[in-house]
Formats: C-alpha cells, structure tokens, sequence
C-alpha cells in the first residue's frame, strides 16, 4: 500500500534522511521510533508530500508521491495526518474543523458532512464538545478531535507524528486507547512514536531510524526480543527504563 | 493660575472650529481607506513569488518609513502640482502624501499579520487535501484577519494624530483652525488645551474600545 | 517635470551647504538629547508600571495614556505656547525671556517626555514577556525587589526589546522634525528654506531624504550589531504595538 524505495533528502549539505526503504501494507500497522533528529518526522512527512524529498520513490496505492503529475491534494485527502501540535484550526469550533475538509474537498453536503462529524466525535466520546472551540478542550481532547478530522475523509491510511509527545501523562491513554481502536479495526497505520507500550500491543513492526537512516525493521516479537543493532538495543534499553 | 481663563471663545469661534474639525475627519478617512486598499495591494505583492517585485515593495515600504511624515508631506505638497502639470489644491497632494505613507505602516502590519499564522496550520490544511488557495481562503486568512485588525485599528488612530501635520502646509485642520484663532485672539491657552483635550478624549475612547475588540476575538 | 530646472550645484555653495550642515546637526542634537531624557524616564515608567503597587501602575498609567493620546505636534504648541503662561508667574518670564535656546529646549523637552511613553511601552512588554517564575525564584533567593529587578528582569527585557527600542529611537529623529513647527531650524525645515529661496525643490528635498535615509540605515545596523552582541540563547521576542 504505501512504498519507499531508497528515499533521501538533504536540507543543503545536511543529509536528513539516508536511503530509507520501507513497505507497509494494508491494514499493517508500522511504528517508526529513533531517537531525536533521526528523520523519522521528516520521513512520515515525505509519504503525504508535505516534504519534498530529494531521492527514490515513494507510492501509496500506487501513485507516485514524487511525481509532478500527481495531484497531490487528492492524494492526500485520501490519507489522515496526525501532528504532534493537534493543529486543530483556532477559529473553528471541533465540529466545524471535522467538516471542512469534507465539504471543501470532498464536495459533501453540509448536512452529511455533520452527520460524520457528529458520528466521530461519538465514537471518541465526545459528542458534547462539537460546538466547543479547541481552547474549551484539553490537549487529550483536542488532539482525539483532530484523529476524528482525519478520519472524516475516510483515509485508506493514517499518519500520526508523535501524536502524545505534546500531552500530559494523564492524557497520553485516551489517545492511545483510540489509535489502538483504530488498529484493531484493521486501518493501515504509520506511527511515529516514543511509546512502545503502544508498539508492544499493537504494532506489527517496528522501524528503527538513526541519523536519517533504517537501521532495523524487524516485526515486533523479534524486535522488542532480540534487537540486532547496537544503537537499537541502546536506545530500547534507555526508554525502557520507566 | 487659572485666572482669567476665556473659555467664551471656544463658543465664538465654534462654527470655525467645527469645520476645522470636520476636515480633519475628512481627511483621516480617505487617508485610512486609502491606505488601507494600497497597503494590501504592497503586502500581497511583496509576498509574492516573484523575487524582484516583492524586493521593490520591500525597498519602497523601508524608504518610506525612514522619512519623517512632515518631510513626505513637503514632497508630495511640491510634486504633485508639477506631476499632474497644473496647480492642485493642498488637500488632495496631501492625501496622496498620506495614503502613500500609511500604506506603508499597513502593509507591514498585514504582512505580519499572514506571517503570525503557526506554520503548522498550512501543513494541517495541506495534510487534508485543501489545496493552497483553499487553505489561504479558510485557515490562514480568517486567523491573519483577526490577528492584525486591532493592530490596524490601533494605526489608523495614530493616522487620526498624525493629520495635526497638515500645519506646515496651512491645510485648516482642527488644530491649524485653532492656531489661527489662537495667534489672532491671543489665546494660546484656551485653544491648544480644548484641541488637545478633543483628541485625548477621541483616542483614548477608541484605543479603549479596540482593546475590548482584542480581547473578544483573540485566538 | 520638463520644465524643470534642474540645480544640483546649488547645494554645495555657501549659504545652502552650511544650512544643510546646521540643521543636519540639530536633527542629530535633537534627537540625542530627547533620548536622553526618554529612556530613563521611559524606563522608570515601565517598571512602574510592573511593580505590585497600584499607585505607581496607575501612575505610570496615567502618563502613557495622556501622552499617547494627544498628537505631538499639540503637545509641542502646549509646551511652547501654554506652559509658560501656566506656571508661576516669575518661572513663566524666565523661559520666555531669559532662557537661552526657548524654542530648541522646548522641543527637546516635548520629545523627550512623549517618547518617554512609548519607551514605557516598551520596557512594560519586556518585563511582562517574562515568565513569573523568574521574579518567584529571585525572590526566593532572598533577593529583594530591586534587586530582582536589576539582576533577573531587566537585563532579560532590555535584549528582548532592542527591536521595537530601536524603531522608537528611529521615531526621535523623525519626529525632531516637528520642532520646525516652533522655529527650530533642523534639516526639514533648512531644506524647505532653501526651496523657498532658490525653487530647487527637488534638489534640496532629496538631500534631507537621503540623510534621513543614511541615519536610519545607520543606526539599523548598529542596532543589529548590539543585538547580535548581547543575545541570549533560546531567548523570547517581544514589542509593544
């Protein structure tokens, strides 16, 4: 479904990712962890376009990411993206960010596209909040609104970048328990995350980047059993502690 | 100290005054309208792709805000008449020299203004398929909108202040009208307070009301 | 424009030149002088402004509010004009008749305490961009007041509001050009006088332009050298409107 094939960028003469090659397929749910300054952000940024990358190919379902042909909006209409910021539009109500993508891109109907929201919103548990602006809600609460904007264009995959880095420990497992839902429902999944927790549950892989490269990507039992590279054992070894 | 205070003059000469004041509104709004509609035409331009364009508002923009007001005045009160070929009357080469000063001060404010958006919101409108014009329309806008109308509010009463300058070319503003009645009547006192006590009433009331404006509609 | 005849040379010959000269330098006197009043004063109003006492933040209020409301230019008439009729009878002769340089002294004054109010402004933004914790964590030290003020808030601000200080120093310069209105000859209004006395408009504005211009650059630059110097790390940027 989605495909990397020797992806590389540099910013200048900095080298920010290195070869990277990578395959998730449908319905796979792919956790890409490293430590800070890895690329892996960058990486996930590359697979909807919103960074432009220097080398290699990039195809998800089979278009091109690369290619100046493609249209991109599209493309990425049919893929969600989680930030770690949430981004949730200030000047909109939670209802209203989740319905105007669905109107202005998807051409829905504003009675359908409420309906969806509304529906979303539910299944997160929070249905009241619709009419609320996004500095009424927690940051938990915000960033599940803004899974359930992403979900609204029905995505044939999601992309989450370091989707609970930004909240309070408290927080962390209403958002988890969501992006676990959601896994278990069968979505095609790439998360970037410090949570192996999450990982260990759900995850089919898990990627290891190190200064823009993959150094492992192994599925999960051999990963969180028997790391092969020293960096990873390293870096596990380090968030593991708690 | 206070004795032998006049205040009968304000009433004698009020019809005077009250044309004073009248112009000095005149002028305040076609200057900020104007400045306003060009001042947005600058910061489009200088935000625009086009390196050398964007680089000639930007020099124009920083020229214009290195000089002092009443020296833009003097230009445009002297070029405007020998541009145009015959005489113009002072009112209109001095809204010129306004408009095309205030422009400058908006543009930059509008510009600040599109910048102040989180970077963040473009990626977020971009990552659900919103294309740049549909991200512009219905994210950054609105924000950049609201960011910068107080900023711009705040401007245009610093424009209402700066009208006080068309003195040096003899335009009747209020306060030139009040000077006139001053000089001739020999009562400075009077006259410069109630000028000043106008103007502190007026701006404080509208820097108060923009404020609250702010605080309302903050993001 | 056709018409026009143009006179560069002009400019060169005496009287014109020593003219330019002049006025050029009370520009700069001007200038320096009623920053020298402003930003002390400008500085005290500020912290005033910041401090837990209501009386000096309804002062300081008080000061910023009627100085930026009313248009310098009337304030320069009331200083010029009004004062001196205010005041008690025996200082109001002396300013008019026996204080050397009247109307230079009064621009100066009038600039020098306007401006002290957008100083205030701008010292009261860089005080308040600070996180409360750094003034809690002076004083819990043992610190006093004065001293969290002196050695954690204000060298903090005064680096995060070289920008806006700087657009505000700019300002003194520009605005010294109001003093022509009370017949102090700085470089607009010689560059008006010598159109007057020889029609060489053009030629004679472009030179107070392009010194205007010079010291705005100028003082930029040196701006952006002391800001590079004294920068801390990581650190926030701020300005008044």
């Amino acid at each position: 479904m989605i495909e990397l094939t020797n992806v590389s960028k540099w910013y200048g003469p900095f080298q920010v990712l290195d070869n990277c090659s990578m395959r998730i397929d449908k319905g796979e749910v792919v956790v890409i962890c490293g430590p800070s300054g890895s690329g892996k952000s960058t990486l996930i940024k590359c697979i909807n376009g919103l960074e432009p990358f220097s080398k290699g190919t990039i195809t998800v379902d089979g278009i091109s990411v690369g290619d100046p042909s493609t249209n991109l909006p599209k493309l990425r209409s049919r893929i969600g993206m989680v930030f770690q910021n949430f981004e949730l539009f200030p000047h909109m109500t939670a209802g209203e960010n989740i319905v105007l993508a669905q109107q202005k891109v998807l051409g829905r109907v504003r009675g359908v596209a409420e309906a969806k929201a509304l529906e979303l919103l539910a299944r997160m548990g929070l249905a009241e909040h619709a009419a609320k602006y996004p500095a009424q809600l927690s940051g938990g609460q915000q960033q599940r609104v803004a899974i359930a904007r992403a979900l609204a264009m029905d995505p044939i995959a999601m992309l989450f970048d370091e989707p609970t880095s930004a909240l309070d420990p408290e927080m962390i497992t209403e958002v988890l328990d969501v992006m676990v839902k959601l896994a278990e429902e069968g979505m095609t999944m790439a998360v970037v995350t410090h949570e192996m927790g999450f990982a260990r549950k759900v995850a089919d892989r898990v990627v290891f980047m190190d200064q823009g490269a993959i150094v492992e990507d192994a599925n999960k039992e051999a990963f969180f059993g028997t790391p092969r590279s020293e960096r990873a054992q390293l870096f596990l070894s380090k968030i593991l502690q708690h | 100290m206070f004795g032998g205070f006049d205040f009968g003059i304000l009433w004698a000469n009020a019809p005077f005054l009250w044309n004073g004041m009248l112009l000095t509104i005149e002028l305040t709004a076609l200057a900020v309208t104007g400045g306003l509609l060009f001042g947005v035409v600058l910061a489009v331009l200088r935000l625009s792709p086009f390196g050398p364009l964007a680089w000639l508002v930007e020099g124009y923009v920083n020229f214009l805000r290195s000089m002092p007001l009443i020296l833009v005045i003097f230009w445009f009160y002297t070029l405007v008449p020998k541009l145009i070929g015959r005489p113009v009357s002072g009112f209109y080469s001095v809204l010129i020299a306004f408009v095309m000063f205030e422009a400058a001060y908006y543009s930059e404010i509008i510009r600040a203004g599109i910048s102040s958006v989180r970077r963040g919101q473009i990626a977020a409108a971009t990552a659900l398929g919103l294309t740049n014009i549909q991200a512009m329309r219905y994210v950054i806008l609105p924000q950049a909108v609201r960011n910068m109308v107080p900023v711009l509010l705040t401007q245009s009463i610093v424009m209402l202040q700066d009208t006080s300058l068309v003195y040096v070319v003899g335009l009747r503003d209020f306060l030139t009208s009040a000077d006139i009645v001053a000089s001739r009547d020999n009562r400075p006192t009077e006259l410069y307070m109630f000028v000043a006590l106008v103007f502190l009433v007026a701006c404080f009331s509208a820097s108060r009301l923009v404020n609250r404006l702010r605080r309302r509609y903050a993001l | 424009m056709g018409s026009y005849n143009w006179n560069w040379p002009i400019l060169v010959r005496e009287p014109y030149l020593g003219w330019i000269v002049s006025g050029f330098g009370k520009t700069i006197l001007i200038a320096v002088l009623a920053w020298a009043i402003a930003f002390p004063l400008g500085s005290a109003i500020g912290i005033a402004r910041t401090t837990e006492t209501r009386a000096l933040r309804l002062a300081g209020t008080v000061y910023v509010d009627i100085f930026r409301n009313i248009p310098l230019l009337v304030q320069m008439f009331l200083w010029y004009f009004v004062v001196p009729e205010l005041l008690p009878a025996d200082w109001g002769r002396w300013i008019k008749r026996d204080m050397p340089y009247p109307q230079f002294l009064t621009a100066v004054v009038c600039l020098g305490l306007y401006t002290a109010s957008r100083v205030a402004e701008q010292v009261r933004s860089g005080i308040e961009a600070i996180p409360r914790g750094q003034r809690y964590a002076g004083l819990a030290m043992g610190l006093t007041s004065l001293q969290v003020y002196r050695y954690v808030l204000m060298p903090v601000a005064y680096r995060t509001i070289i920008p806006p200080l700087t657009s505000d120093f700019l300002g003194v310069f520009k605005n010294s050009s109001l003093a022509l209105t009370i017949g102090v000859l700085e470089l607009t209004s010689q560059a008006r006088q010598i159109e007057e006395y020889t029609f060489a408009a053009f030629e004679a504005f472009t030179v107070a332009t392009v010194l205007y211009c010079l010291v705005t650059g100028l003082v930029i630059l040196i701006m952006r050298i002391i800001e590079a110097r004294t920068r801390i790390a990581g650190a926030i940027t701020v300005g008044a409107q």
